[in-house]
């Protein structure tokens, strides 16, 4: 099988019915995604297909098209995104472990809506933290639009 | 007389884990000779580099690495640790790498035995202070190294200032040996050793050679407060980097070479085994490699070996197994009935009896009011689900795993693999999550016994979220039953307070230390209840162990998760019964004790910052709680909008944990921990049907979201003659406060948990 992911063809065996995200950590050793519930509940497994936000512990590998963005493909070198620059002036994780997927929806958020509201956050980010970083998410999406906090 | 009493702690270690009491009441005495020795430093140090304790090693390059010994679970305790030692060495946080490290009894946490005394946070004098420093003793002697209690700041305080401290007064040294000076004219700056007068300086990496050679015979007095350049101030998390890039930082991202994956399958009755199985459509799916039997400590069943985790979960599920019976009850009411049927007998334990309880209930002066309250066990839920990876070869046994407690993994791990336990190296890695949940060994246990079949090849085991969901260390069950005489205008003339649950702390030892007993009350099963900042003149706690096996441990704040819902529940009755504002009531409460008053700081804080005098709008109501938890004093009030599905709008809390070492470090535990409770009280529960837990995933187990998520204000006092700590503040306040603003808002007083049983939440 063969996928673009992060820029680059990457070709790889694997059972058609296995989820993407375990191609991605287990075969590709890409472990920026993480699992979390394996049943596209909680969004620590959050990739980009085409810009858009996908869950992909439960997304079977034989039905990917398109391009994929982990978290590792959207830094620029040591250039960081805009969003996890901000995700660094708020401080925003905690144990860090759903911060790849919460950056990844925001990413896709602003793709969508450059400027969005608490209400656009709020029905857009549905990722879980378990630390309860929501507050510093919700803040550090406005910042990274150019909206004041 | 060294000898004989260490032999004879030697003897009561081996078989007993003490708690407080035990120790208090066998007046046993710790030999002098053990609790003034030093353990082993660990560190050895590298080619071009030198090693000043077990804290602090630099390099000739100039790099300065700080060993954190506490499981970094997103607390910040990284950042904080090493703060301390940057204060003291005078360089900034940026210039120091830290790193968990090895495990060592070097290590140890007293801090936390030591919150485990049973005297309340704020009673002094010769008997607490004893108590307190028994407790401390047994930490640094068994050489526990745990995080947990949240007391890693309490115990590292002193520790890593000295240690930078003494790093620095040998690099001062070596600076005033080469140039022939008196170190007292010497000062450090950013990582230098300057001589003013002769224009010299030298950079730590220049001297570290020599300085290493430097035998610091005392530790210079440490930095005043006033003088603190980098405590006390908000620092920089010094995992940032790592957590907005997904680099490979947690248990679950350990990549080795040739190695296999893995998961289980345990027994979802506890302490019940497979009584037959069918393991041929597992052994055919596709990149399973093999199915082997497990039987620990902490569980029986199955683990899966395969190529990939996705192979190992599907060979767990086409595993048929017909499991044992469960030794507990089956079903909630089973359970229900043991909570009750402990309650109505004499109490297993009373850490607080003041005054005539009895009597007061017999001429009462004032309006008799009862209450029953009751909780659900609950689930941790870290967002990493379980998970460790273990190779043993010839030389030993080596573990990788996100754990609050390696040097307890160590020894479990060695039993079951049968080796000696300096012959097992625990690698702690980050943890996705802790809040009680990794200080357990059930995970690195199983990946050990994987790592016994596959032939020297490491193995990665995970497990489902379905298998960590059902099979975890869970916070207990519990029930209250509460009464008081309530004159009209004045506070309580007495309360009684029983409280039933399964105990913590021998479930816990059973797993972790199962050579010995638990003796002693169990301070967990009261905690909360029985050492709160009250003056009641006639005051009576009671705790009530329920025999109950299902394995519980600890939970975010362990006791106070439920004492406090319970405790602060019923006193907004009280409150109500006197004819008194829940602030006021609160006040008079706690009337007369001059060793109150940073909780009465906190509460006049809070009432100011939520302007609790005020008008509250139609529809909407507020609610009050305060807590003093793990040291630190907390008052918070919720705001709910209940004109439609509840909404909790905003949080007030002011927290006086007499010392801040990061105040945004602090604010965002005390969010973190209000979230966690606010999440139990949206609807987590979990309950047993045919002796087997019923919840499985996030979607009938889920926590609060972005959109349910209030607004938070927090303020932070320093009052408080002691340090308290931070982790596990937040989460007492929060259930209680919020049923009560519900009851401001309604009228519908909520004396279960979760609150949506009886009230319906935004989003649930």
């Amino acid at each position: 099988m063969q996928l673009r992911i992060n820029g680059e063809i990457r070709t790889f065996d694997a059972e058609p019915d296995t989820p993407l995200l375990w191609v991605l950590r287990d075969i590709l050793d890409i472990k920026g995604p993480k699992f979390g519930c394996g049943v596209a509940a909680c969004g620590a497994c959050t990739v980009l297909v085409d810009g858009q936000p996908v869950r992909s512990c439960s997304y079977p590998v034989d039905g990917v098209e398109g391009e994929i963005t982990t978290i590792e493909g959207i830094s620029n070198g040591d250039t960081l995104h805009r969003v996890q620059e901000a995700w660094i002036e708020h401080q925003v994780p905690q144990c860090g472990y759903c911060q790849s997927g919460q950056i990844l929806a925001a990413v896709a958020l602003l793709g969508a809506v450059p400027e969005p509201t608490d209400e656009d956050i709020d029905l857009a980010m549905t990722n879980l933290c378990r630390c309860g970083t929501y507050p510093r998410i919700k803040a550090a999406i406005k910042t990274a639009s150019g909206q004041g906090a | 007389m060294a000898r004989k009493k260490k032999s004879l702690f030697g003897k009561i270690v081996r078989r007993t884990f003490l708690t407080a009491g035990a120790v208090a009441v066998g007046g046993v005495a710790f030999g002098a000779y053990l609790v003034n020795r030093d353990h082993d430093n660990p560190l050895v140090a590298g080619e071009g580099e030198g090693v000043f304790n077990p804290f602090v090693k630099i390099a000739t390059d100039g790099t300065i690495t700080v060993i954190t010994p506490r499981a970094e679970m997103g607390q910040g305790i990284h950042t904080t640790l090493a703060a301390m030692v940057a204060e003291e060495l005078d360089v900034p946080l940026s210039s120091i790498t830290t790193e968990h490290g090895p495990t060592a009894a070097a290590y140890y946490n007293a801090g936390m035995m030591e919150e485990g005394a049973f005297p309340p946070a704020f009673h002094s004098g010769l008997g607490a202070d004893a108590q307190r420093s028994l407790m401390a003793s047994m930490g640094k002697v068994l050489g526990l190294q745990v995080t947990g209690g949240s007391s890693s700041v309490i115990d590292g305080f002193d520790k890593m200032r000295e240690a930078g401290a003494e790093a620095r007064a040998a690099l001062v040294t070596a600076a005033a040996n080469r140039w022939s000076v008196s170190p007292d004219v010497l000062q450090t700056e950013n990582g230098s050793v300057i001589y003013a007068a002769g224009e010299q300086s030298a950079t730590y990496g220049e001297l570290v050679l020599e300085a290493a050679e430097v035998e610091v015979e005392e530790i210079p007095a440490l930095k005043s407060r006033r003088d603190w350049a980098v405590l006390g101030k908000r620092q920089m998390r010094t995992d940032i980097a790592e957590k907005v890039t997904g680099a490979p930082i947690y248990g679950i991202d350990v990549q080795l070479p040739d190695m296999l994956y893995g998961t289980v399958k345990i027994s979802p009755r506890f302490g019940a085994a497979a009584v037959s199985f069918d393991d041929t459509a597992a052994r055919a799916v596709p990149g399973v490699l093999d199915i082997v039997e497990i039987e620990t400590t902490t569980g029986k069943g199955f683990g899966i070996i395969a190529t990939n985790t996705w192979a190992a979960f599907k060979g767990a599920e086409a595993l048929q197994v017909e499991w044992g019976d469960a030794p507990y009850p089956a079903d909630d009411a089973g359970i229900t009935n043991r909570l009750v049927a402990a309650i109505e007998a004499e109490g297993t334990q009373s850490l607080m009896d003041r005054g005539d309880v009895d009597a007061a209930f017999a001429d009462p002066q004032g309006t008799i009011i009862e209450a029953e309250y009751s909780v659900p066990y609950l689930a941790h839920a870290t967002m990493e689900p379980m998970n460790a990876t273990a190779q043993l070869t010839e030389e030993g046994l080596t573990i990788w795993a996100g754990t609050q407690a390696p040097g307890i993994v160590q020894s479990r791990c060695a039993a079951l693999a049968g080796l000696d336990k300096d012959n097992v190296t625990v690698n702690t890695v980050f943890l996705g999550g802790g809040f009680g949940r990794r200080g357990e060994v059930d995970f690195p246990l199983y990946a050990t016994a994987l790592a016994m079949q596959t032939d020297g090849k490491p193995i990665k085991v995970t497990w489902t979220r379905e298998e960590d969901t059902t099979h975890d260390t869970y916070r207990p069950a519990a029930m209250a039953r509460m009464r008081a005489v309530v004159p009209e205008g004045a506070r309580a003339d007495a309360v009684e307070m029983k409280v039933a649950a399964p105990s913590i702390i021998p479930s816990v030892i059973a797993r972790t230390y199962p050579n010995l007993s638990a003796a002693g009350p169990d301070k967990t099963l009261t905690d909360g209840a029985y050492n709160q900042p009250v003056n009641y003149d006639n005051f009576r706690v009671s705790g009530h162990a329920a025999d109950l096996s299902i394995p519980v441990g600890f939970w975010r704040s362990v006791g106070h998760s439920y004492n406090c819902f319970f405790h602060e529940g019923f006193m907004d009755e009280q409150a109500e019964a006197a004819g008194m504002d829940p602030l006021a009531y609160r006040l008079a409460v706690m009337e007369g004790d001059d060793r109150l008053d940073p909780a009465r700081g906190v509460l006049n804080k809070v009432a100011e910052m939520s302007g609790w005098r005020g008008s509250v709008p139609q529809g909407k109501g507020r609610g009050l709680a305060q807590s003093l938890c793990f040291g630190t004093w907390i008052a918070m009030v919720v705001q709910v909008d209940a004109t439609d599905d509840i909404r909790i709008e905003k949080v007030w809390a002011a927290a006086d944990p007499g010392t801040v070492m990061d105040p945004r470090l602090f604010r965002d535990q005390v969010i973190g921990g209000a979230i966690y409770g606010f999440s139990a009280a949206l609807g987590e529960e979990i309950n047993f049907e045919d002796g087997q837990v019923v919840q499985q995933n996030f979607w009938d187990y889920s926590f609060m979201n972005m959109e349910q998520c209030p607004e938070f204000e927090i303020e932070l006092l320093q009052t408080s003659p002691h340090i308290g700590g931070a982790g596990e503040v937040g989460t007492p306040p929060a259930v209680p406060a919020l049923a009560n603003a519900i009851y401001a808002a309604t009228g519908q007083r909520l004396r279960q948990m979760p609150l949506s049983r009886d009230v319906r939440f935004l989003g649930v």
